[in-house]
């Protein structure tokens, strides 16, 4: 235990704000033996910051704006649950993907013999405010974690060594070592990489191009993309692999321990592993 | 009370004063500028506003994208409309030769025009994209009279700053900003596809905003009203989508 809280050092803890670095060197003390763990409330010596506010303020307004899209992205979608390739569809068209659900529209073929109630107004309302805060929250959480070393130090991966090893303890749903509690394993980087740097990037940009006053300002953005429909199309299959992130984040959090991870997400702070 | 917390406490005061009081500028100065919505009260109001302000700031003259003649679509989707009346019916049976497009509010001269005065104007023609808030999508190629065009035989007031647009149907009116109103691809449309446009696509009259969402393509117009405030109209939101719980800008 004692080895491994020596070994964390500063460099896997997320926070390397200005003044936070003695802070943290002072929390790092070694646990003095078993007692400690069981004792209800925590001595602050054996906690030891483990997420930075930054990083805990932009995750949870992201979860907010995610689910509040999430949400709202659906029920648009229930009003034409159909997608088509190119620039135009509609329901003289062939859609390359029916999803067979009912509609909030008496236009659409769906089978049903009823119709949904039209959600449509609130739903786009929400839909774009809550894309403003996860775009904000997006360009606050990129200009910080460029300029502090965030994406360097714990997300990019030292090396890839151990790739074979580490899907097969996922996919065996092994219980991470205590040393995963200080920094991220390789895995779990190569995701967080791709959810932030080509996911959510992707997500803004197929939502802009189905915008019809951004594509008078920026052609480009819908025409690199094949058109209207496809940004449409495109702007799904994402959603879809977002939410596929969220369910295994989500699973993995509580295999790795759920109370453990989640203080840690909201108080900053971790404290070394019970077992 | 540490050094360190002191110091830290002094500069998220200031932090927050300078964020309260450059909020309070971007307000003052996007209201100067017309960038905030008409329905920008309530709890979408932040959203709304910035979309339109950023749009605004953006795409004030980007032009609506064009397609080649074999991009039109061959199953151009009308949508569904509301019965549309006994006028209506009355108006279709005389072949539109009765139907009035009548130009008023803050104007020098105002006017009603027949369909035949609107269809002897100059028309401009293009080949662009229909989108519904739905997500379904249409090109064809609209043939009318620039909308500018229209508001220069009328002699608008230099304090208007918006056009209300009304339809057969009451429940259906609109209105958008100078920037929609003035612009090269706003038309009042009488033609589609090379023919007169089909009474399911809008016909006589459609007013075609090539930026925004068909529930701004308003169909039957039989009255437009230029104005400097939208807040005697309707519920003063702005037009009939706000009321019904749509945002009034539809560029997104």
């Amino acid at each position: 235990m004692n080895d491994l809280h020596r070994g964390g050092g500063c460099d896997d803890v997320e926070s390397q704000a200005p003044g936070d670095g003695a802070h943290n060197m002072n929390a790092t003390l070694p646990i003095a033996g078993g007692d400690a763990v069981h004792a209800t409330a925590v001595p602050e010596a054996t906690a030891r910051q483990r997420h930075s506010a930054m990083v805990r303020v932009t995750h949870w307004l992201t979860t907010l704006a995610f689910l509040a899209l999430l949400v709202t992205g659906g029920e648009i979608v229930l009003s034409h649950p159909r997608f088509y390739w190119g620039e135009t569809g509609n329901v003289n068209m062939r859609p390359w993907l029916n999803l067979h659900l009912p509609s909030s529209r008496s236009t659409v073929p769906t089978g049903y013999g009823y119709v949904l109630p039209d959600q449509n107004g609130w739903s786009r309302y929400l839909h774009f405010q809550a894309a403003w805060v996860a775009v904000a929250t997006g360009l606050l959480y990129l200009l910080w974690g460029l300029f502090n070393g965030h994406f360097r130090r714990n997300l990019v991966p030292p090396s890839f060594k151990g790739m074979g090893t580490s899907i097969i303890e996922h996919l065996r749903f092994k219980r991470p070592g205590a040393d995963e509690a200080w920094s991220y394993n390789l895995l779990q980087r190569i995701t967080y990489l791709v959810v932030i740097f080509v996911l959510f990037p992707l997500m803004i940009w197929t939502g802009l191009a189905m915008s019809f006053g951004f594509d008078a300002a920026f052609p480009l953005a819908v025409r690199l993309l094949g058109g209207h429909q496809t940004a449409r199309s495109l702007h799904f299959i994402v959603t879809i692999l977002l939410v596929l992130f969220l369910l295994v984040h989500v699973l993995m959090v509580i295999v790795a321990g759920f109370r453990a991870r989640m203080s840690a997400m909201i108080t900053g702070r971790a404290t070394p592993p019970t077992e | 009370m540490s050094q360190i917390s002191r110091r830290k406490l002094i500069t998220s005061g200031i932090a927050a004063a300078a964020g309260i009081s450059s909020v309070a500028v971007a307000a003052t100065l996007a209201r100067r500028h017309g960038l905030i919505p008409p329905d920008s009260s309530g709890i979408y109001g932040p959203g709304e506003t910035l979309t339109y302000a950023a749009q605004r700031l953006l795409t004030r003259h980007s032009m609506a994208r064009e397609f080649s003649r074999s991009e039109i679509s061959k199953d151009p989707f009308a949508n569904e409309v509301d019965r549309l009346g006994d006028e209506f019916s009355r108006l279709k049976a005389g072949n539109f030769a009765d139907w009035k497009m009548t130009v008023d509010g803050m104007v020098a001269r105002p006017t009603a025009f027949s369909l035949a005065d609107v269809r002897s104007f100059p028309t401009s023609s293009q080949i662009t994209m229909i989108g519904c808030e739905e997500g379904w999508t249409y090109i064809a190629e609209w043939t009318g009279v620039p909308l500018s065009y229209i508001l220069d035989k009328v002699g608008p007031l230099p304090q208007v700053r918006y056009v209300v647009y009304r339809s057969i149907q009451p429940d259906w009116w609109e209105s958008i900003d100078m920037a929609d109103a003035l612009h090269p691809q706003t038309l009042v449309a009488h033609r589609m596809n090379g023919a007169d446009l089909p009474v399911p696509f809008g016909g006589p009259l459609r007013l075609r905003v090539a930026r925004q969402l068909g529930y701004k393509n308003v169909k039957y117009i039989t009255r437009l009203t230029l104005t400097d405030t939208l807040k005697p109209f309707g519920k003063g939101l702005g037009s009939a989508s706000p009321e019904g719980g749509y945002a009034w800008y539809a560029g997104i």
